[in-house]
């Protein structure tokens, strides 16, 4: 009986392999690069208005930058826009850090309506919550293995 | 010249997170926790500075520069205080991102209303 079941369920796990639409990875790799490609080059348009005009080094810059990227984010989250943009370009559009801001902002709008506390505060980081874990655990764990090595191994 | 280069880099490392989703099938959370720890090793090994200045945007604008810059809060902290600094310089250098993400998503969600 049991294992009839197992069989079963490899037979639907083959005939949903089967049927599952093959995705163009060709073309979407293609707008993956040209939309990324794009804000990355709007990043620094931006990082090249903060050298100029704010005094920012090209050391410092990235902060201003993605900040400003991510309030941009804001407002194409707000207005529906930026779901359209990841429809087309997939990971162009979530890779950059406009795609962690996505994260964030548009899980705060949505749950709005269970509260500012429970609904905006509690899941605000649902998705963007395993970047920061594991970029700071990461992290974490190199920056101790370096610090030991340069310490006590005189890297 | 630079913005050039900020295109062809910052788009690579897009094509890389699409294949990710399309040829290894991880979700969107996987692919960018793995692409923030790649970000983490390259800086580790003295990688992701030499990428900054030859691609600008292109290398800080995607999430892998995010593990970049927690490793160099880590380590710029470390030189002074040692082992201590690895855990109080690790947001050192970039606050901006979280603390941008976090404000802009408070205003968004006070000025918009959810859709469907």
């Amino acid at each position: 009986m049991a294992n009839n079941k197992k069989k079963n369920q490899q037979q639907y796990q083959e005939f949903a392999k089967q049927r599952e639409t093959k995705r163009p990875l060709i073309k979407n790799c293609i707008r993956a690069f040209l939309i990324g490609g794009l804000i990355c080059t709007i990043g620094q348009v931006i990082s090249t208005f903060y050298i100029h005009f704010f005094h920012f080094t090209e050391e410092n810059v990235g902060n201003p930058t993605v900040a400003t990227l991510i309030f941009l984010t804001m407002l194409l989250t707000g207005f529906g826009i930026y779901d359209k943009i990841a429809q087309f370009a997939g990971a162009g559009s979530a890779v950059p850090v406009t795609g962690f801001g996505n994260a964030v902002i548009a899980a705060a709008i949505e749950h709005r309506t269970e509260g500012f506390v429970l609904g905006v505060g509690g899941n605000m980081f649902k998705l963007a919550g395993s970047v920061i874990l594991f970029g700071v655990f990461s992290a974490f764990i190199i920056a101790l293995v370096k610090t030991i090595l340069i310490q006590w191994g005189g890297l | 010249m630079i913005y050039f280069w900020a295109f062809v880099v910052g788009g690579a490392i897009c094509v890389i997170g699409q294949i990710m989703f399309d040829v290894f099938k991880l979700t969107p959370a996987h692919t960018l926790s793995s692409l923030v720890v790649v970000g983490a090793l390259l800086d580790g090994f003295g990688l992701y500075e030499p990428l900054i200045d030859f691609a600008g945007a292109g290398a800080t604008v995607p999430i892998t520069s995010f593990g970049n810059s927690l490793v160099h809060g880590a380590m710029q902290e470390a030189e002074k205080h040692g082992l201590i600094g690895v855990v109080t310089g690790m947001f050192e250098v970039t606050s901006s991102g979280i603390s941008a993400a976090i404000i802009f998503g408070m205003i968004g969600a006070i000025l918009f209303k959810p859709k469907g």
